[in-house]
């Protein structure tokens, strides 16, 4: 199978977020830069479909510095990077996904993959933009892909339970955790990742959708108080409950 | 460009989900400041008769699409419906709820329609005749106030963000209008949904729980959230975990809570044995009222907690239990 993963470059999640001078924006110099967490399960159930004679590709949109986190895949085991390159990565889900669907439709996949959400803009929203610019079938929050023939089964999280499906090939699919457990790199893999091809093309954004007016911190909660130490403090709480926040 | 807004209902198993009635209880707000009309669309099998209830949450004008092909969720076809209503009704604003459904849906028709996305809003207002989002990114630690750029604005209401909708007695006095002419094949339809498991003992989603009982590594292991089990049941919650709780294997992924979990905001969430890492906060910080039950009185959980009994859970939980339990039990 002829798989493309799409990665993308976000703050470690241990990240205290700082807000830049222009108000709209993360200051982003003392920022540590990871694999998004999610897209670590796309690149690992990649793997497990690539078969003796298919290939692995990552395609990412981000800065130059993405191609640390291109060689971490490769370094996983995926076979060659390319990087959509631009300044700094639109925080507009359409421009992300307008972008990485025009290099899409140069590849040629059978199976595309996305995390199901980027820990940085919390959208949820590239995978099934692509998809629906590609028109191919994409199934969102998967826990469960199975491929036989030219036909996917999937299992997909939702509220409550899990939804069942079928789709037929090409097609997309963003992970959701409990897909796999992430193939961590391996020193040799890291080795091997130095070696394989990494393209870097610029590319032009196109015309942004959204506005970002104000970025804020959320205001701070209200100073709580300790009710008590021990099971004795429990009449306590449960008469705070009852009264002053009257949520029993 | 139309001051009509759009507001997309969620169907399952033949039933509106009671995020529906928040969007369109949201609809009508917004039409109220546009001078337009709220709008739902109602797409599901066997749902004509009830569609009129979606009147007493506020719609003006109720559009049905009843078509066996939609008992389950049909993202291609979905996305076709909402694209025909758009183009018919011409609205400012197309309202999904922040659901799985609906964060799966929205980014399809935003990006048919070149149209910008704010997803997962905790607010929306009306400045200056255009709209204005609120939502949370990273997980919480920040909140953006977004203005879209091209319009129709595509929206995800974060489910119960919005305040909880009222229903009125009179029906908006809506008309029913039955999408008929959309000639969908079959063969658009090329993601098929075919059933649905439940997970076992779960009641409610997180995302849409008023009541949170979560555990964190202090539960020294998974045969002790039984008693957190208790006690969301005594207080009709649902049982959350922290990421070390569930990369640990002690609970399954879709408890958690956090940053590379869910973004909850119960009326009620109840923090044992969670030391409180930046990572969970941002996913429960917004929750109105924070209980903490930790051993460790330095545990940074406290700086958040509206209350906080230090202690060790395995005795105070228990006890908290069975008081709600007595106070139950005298109430019948």
């Amino acid at each position: 199978m002829k798989c493309v993963v799409c990665l993308k470059r976000v703050p470690d999640t241990g990240t205290r977020i700082k807000i830049d001078s222009s108000g709209t924006a993360i200051d982003d110099t003392d920022v540590e830069w990871i694999v998004n967490p999610y897209d670590e399960f796309a690149i690992t159930e990649a793997l497990t479909h690539r078969g003796s004679d298919g290939e692995v590709i990552i395609l990412a949109l981000g800065p130059e510095e993405t191609t640390k986190e291109i060689r971490t895949a490769l370094a996983m085991g995926a076979d060659q990077g390319i990087l959509l390159q631009v300044q700094r990565p639109p925080t507009d889900p359409l421009q992300t996904a307008q972008v990485l669907a025009s290099a899409l439709k140069e590849l040629e996949f059978d199976l595309l993959f996305f995390g199901c959400r980027g820990v940085d803009d919390d959208n949820c929203a590239v995978g099934p933009m692509v998809a629906s610019i590609l028109d191919i079938p994409l199934l969102s929050d998967v826990i469960q892909f199975d491929v036989e023939g030219s036909k996917a089964t999937v299992q997909r999280e939702t509220e409550g339970g899990h939804e069942i499906g079928n789709m037929p090939l090409p097609c997309g699919i963003t992970t959701q955790k409990g897909l796999n457990e992430p193939k961590l790199p391996s020193l040799p893999g890291i080795m091997k990742a130095k070696k394989k091809p990494l393209e870097i093309r610029p590319v032009e954004l196109p015309d942004s959708s959204l506005e970002i007016v104000e970025m804020s911190f959320p205001p701070d909660r209200p100073p709580g108080k300790i009710v008590g130490e021990g099971a004795d403090a429990v009449p306590e709480l449960i008469r705070v409950l009852q009264e002053e926040a009257k949520v029993l | 460009m139309g001051q009509n807004i759009l507001a997309i209902a969620e169907i399952r198993d033949g039933e509106f989900r009671s995020v529906s009635y928040e969007i369109i209880y949201q609809a009508r707000k917004l039409a109220e400041s546009t001078g337009g009309e709220a709008i739902a669309v109602a797409v599901g099998s066997g749902i004509t008769e009830k569609a009129a209830e979606l009147g007493h949450w506020g719609a003006h004008r109720i559009l049905v699409l009843d078509d066996p092909r939609f008992e389950q969720y049909a993202p291609e076809g979905l996305t076709e419906t909402v694209l025909a209503a758009a183009k018919t009704y011409d609205p400012s604003t197309i309202l999904f709820p922040a659901s799985r459904r609906g964060k799966d849906l929205s980014p399809r028709v935003a990006a048919r329609l070149q149209s910008g996305l704010l997803v997962d809003c905790t607010d929306l207002e009306i400045s200056e005749g255009h709209l204005v989002a609120t939502r949370p990114a990273y997980a919480g630690k920040v909140l953006l106030k977004i203005r879209p750029k091209t319009l129709p604005a595509v929206v995800s209401l974060r489910p119960k963000a919005a305040g909880k909708p009222v229903r009125s007695e009179e029906s908006a006095g809506s008309e029913v209008v039955a999408l008929s002419d959309l000639n969908l094949e079959d063969a658009q339809l090329k993601t098929q949904i075919t059933g649905f498991e439940a997970a076992a003992g779960k009641k409610l989603d997180l995302t849409e729980a008023d009541t949170i009982v979560a555990g964190g590594r202090g539960l020294k292991g998974p045969e002790n959230f039984n008693i957190l089990e208790d006690l969301a049941e005594a207080l009709g919650g649902t049982v959350g975990a922290s990421r070390a709780a569930v990369d640990l294997g002690w609970r399954p992924h879709e408890d958690q809570v956090g940053q590379t979990g869910k973004t909850v905001n119960p009326g009620l969430y109840i923090a044992c044995g969670i030391s409180g890492q930046i990572q969970h906060i941002a996913g429960m910080r917004t929750s109105r009222n924070i209980v903490a039950i930790n051993k460790d009185a330095e545990a940074p959980i406290f700086g958040l907690a509206t209350y906080g009994i230090v202690g060790d859970l395995f005795d105070v939980v228990p006890r908290l239990t069975e008081e709600l339990r007595k106070i139950k039990d005298a109430e019948h």
